[in-house]
């Protein structure tokens, strides 16, 4: 397994905000965690890269224990987040931003190669290459972050709900580019409120309730289940 | 009214443009001869033909030596502000930890008796001051949100009444007889003096001049954008692998040390250190005037310490209405700061990327409400 989450819970303040929670997401795969919001699918995500200490459980990543280590050691290890939202440099340009995303690399080449990939994967993001971060449209901003992470070269990527505030044709476009970049052999774990989307390209997934695991198959067989049906993709 | 006001930005925005796309010898001519002028300003046969100038309630060349200490303060306190965004309000407690290391050090009145020159100090002075950031540094910088700037407040109080109250700094009474920068002229006499105000003024301008050589040359590297990347979203340096802690650390300690320099070159000016050098309202002077000339530039905190430190001796000997408006330079500096804030919250030369935050968090607010 790439990575194993056993029993985790995690705390903010007094609030208890992740229950004992497990999974796995092997080599390869495309894992998807839906759930309402507030259901702690970002918690859970902060939690891997790092960015918030767990109060118990443990986190091994590539056969190691990273439960208690920093989060930009984490992304050296091939673990890297893009994080929910606006969480691009506004003031650096796409260029800027993207090198960025190889701070941790030394290797020009790669990252040259990187970029030229990133820059083929999303080819409004080559259009603005000068243009400040923040005055970028939310769908770019969006691509900018995936595009990002990416440069970091990383062996698990974490997507923070990509879809997030995007047109719906965009969104179709994200899901194919993530589609994609699994396919070029980069693991995937996803955060999702569009749970249709997300089903329909996961190899497996985990729905989340209240801070815990409630649920969790292939995305197909969630996708056809009655409950999950009713719940998150709002068919009766 | 925000026509004019956008105008005016555009106007701005033009000349910046038109500055940027200039050949590089021009710009280059310009530097130089911007240098010359302020090497050449303390000078009387110089000052004399520059109208008003030359500040007529006080000594011209011993306000531009505290000008000049303002502006090196200004350009520390702006990586740690500026670049690496986090909010300093004790900076001058670190020019106080400067000046008293060269005080207790070198004064014959410091119960340590050991008398040092000036030039030996300095170098402890600086590495004293670091060492006093990092210490500050290593509990706080772990911390979001105000937690360093309340603990900074905090150090430049404590440092302060350390000074008024404890036996070994000496209070109010102070050090006497710190001894001056060495070298002397041909004939014997010392370069660095008591009267003359000119030789302190040009070490400091130096000085200022390396300084920023340091600072530019560091955040054009690998550290300059970890300090960008951690104000703009720390989460997001953090996610990108960025040690934050490390680098918040590093621009907090070397502030510090730029401060510490500042400390020494003021003792060993002014001869004597007593605690009424280090009022707390030193520490939001230098905050505003960073904030002022737009934080995150170099030559935005040049300008603003330059400028604030600059206008309050001004006011020294005008009156008005039979008042002397020295007495109200901090309600008229205050007004100025509420004016700017309003229609230039970016300061007066902004950083280019500052401004695109400004504007990102702008719209932010409008998106939240």
């Amino acid at each position: 397994m790439l990575l194993e989450i056993d029993d985790v819970s995690l705390l903010y303040g007094r609030i208890q905000a992740l229950h004992g929670i497990s999974l796995t997401v092997a080599e390869g795969e495309i894992v998807a965690l839906i759930g309402a919001n507030g259901a702690g699918k970002s918690t859970t995500m902060r939690a891997i890269s790092g960015i918030r200490p767990i109060a118990t459980g443990s986190i091994r990543f590539d056969g190691e224990d990273i439960s208690k280590l920093r989060a930009d050691l984490r992304v050296r290890r091939g673990l890297c987040q893009a994080p929910e939202g606006r969480g691009i440099f506004p003031g650096m340009s796409v260029l800027e931003n993207l090198d960025m995303g190889a701070y941790t690399r030394r290797d020009r080449a790669g990252i040259a190669e990187d970029l030229a990939r990133v820059l083929d994967l999303f080819p409004r993001l080559a259009e603005r290459r000068k243009q400040a971060g923040g005055t970028l449209s939310g769908g770019e901003q969006q691509m900018l972050a995936v595009g990002r992470a990416l440069m970091s070269r990383p062996k698990l990527l974490l997507l923070d709900e990509p879809s997030m505030g995007l047109a719906p044709m965009l969104i179709q476009q994200i899901f194919d580019i993530i589609k994609e970049i699994n396919e070029q052999g980069t693991t995937v774990l996803l955060v999702e409120q569009n749970a249709q989307q997300a089903l329909a390209r996961a190899h497996r997934a985990y729905v989340l309730e209240t801070g815990k695991i409630v649920k969790t198959g292939t995305g197909a067989e969630l996708l056809h289940d009655p409950a999950v049906k009713e719940a998150y993709l709002g068919v009766a | 009214m925000t026509t004019v006001l956008e105008r005016v930005r555009s106007g701005r925005e033009a000349a910046g443009e038109r500055w940027r796309g200039a050949p590089r010898w021009v710009r280059w001519a310009l530097l130089v001869a911007v240098i010359a002028f302020f090497y050449a300003l303390p000078n009387r046969e110089f000052y004399q033909y520059l109208g008003p100038i030359p500040t007529p309630g006080a000594n011209f060349t011993q306000v531009l030596f505290t000008v000049s200490i303002y502006v090196l303060l200004a350009v520390g306190l702006n990586i740690v502000v500026g670049f690496a965004g986090l909010l300093d309000l004790g900076y001058f407690g670190f020019f106080a930890v400067g000046a008293y290391t060269v005080a207790v050090l070198t004064s014959p009145s410091s119960n340590l008796k050991t008398l040092w020159p000036w030039l030996l100090v300095v170098p402890l002075a600086i590495g004293l001051t670091m060492l006093s950031g990092v210490m500050l540094g290593t509990p706080t910088l772990r911390l979001r949100g105000d937690y360093l700037a309340i603990v900074t407040l905090g150090f430049a109080e404590m440092i302060r009444i350390a000074a008024v109250s404890s036996e070994f700094l000496k209070g109010q009474r102070g050090f006497n007889q710190i001894p001056h920068p060495p070298g002397k002229y041909a004939d014997g006499k010392p370069f660095f003096g008591v009267l003359d105000a000119r030789p302190y003024y040009w070490l400091v301008l130096t000085l200022i001049i390396l300084v920023v050589i340091g600072v530019r040359n560091l955040t054009h590297s690998r550290v300059g954008r970890a300090w960008i990347s951690i104000r703009e979203d720390e989460d997001a340096a953090q996610l990108m692998g960025v040690p934050t802690f490390k680098f918040k650390l590093w621009a907090f300690a070397s502030g510090a040390a730029i401060a510490g320099l500042a400390g020494a070159l003021f003792a060993g000016k002014q001869n004597f250190v007593n605690s009424q050098n280090f009022e707390l309202l030193n520490s939001i002077i230098i905050l505003a005037a960073v904030i002022f000339g737009g934080s995150g530039n170099i030559v935005g905190a040049i300008v603003g310490g330059g400028l604030v430190a600059y206008m309050i001796e001004r006011f020294r000997g005008i009156e008005l209405f039979g008042v002397e408006l020295y007495e109200y330079r901090f309600l008229i500096f205050g007004l100025v700061l509420v004016v700017m804030m309003i229609f230039r919250p970016e300061g007066l030369i902004p950083n280019r990327r500052r401004a695109a935050e400004f504007k990102d968090r702008r719209k932010e607010v409008i998106v939240g409400e």
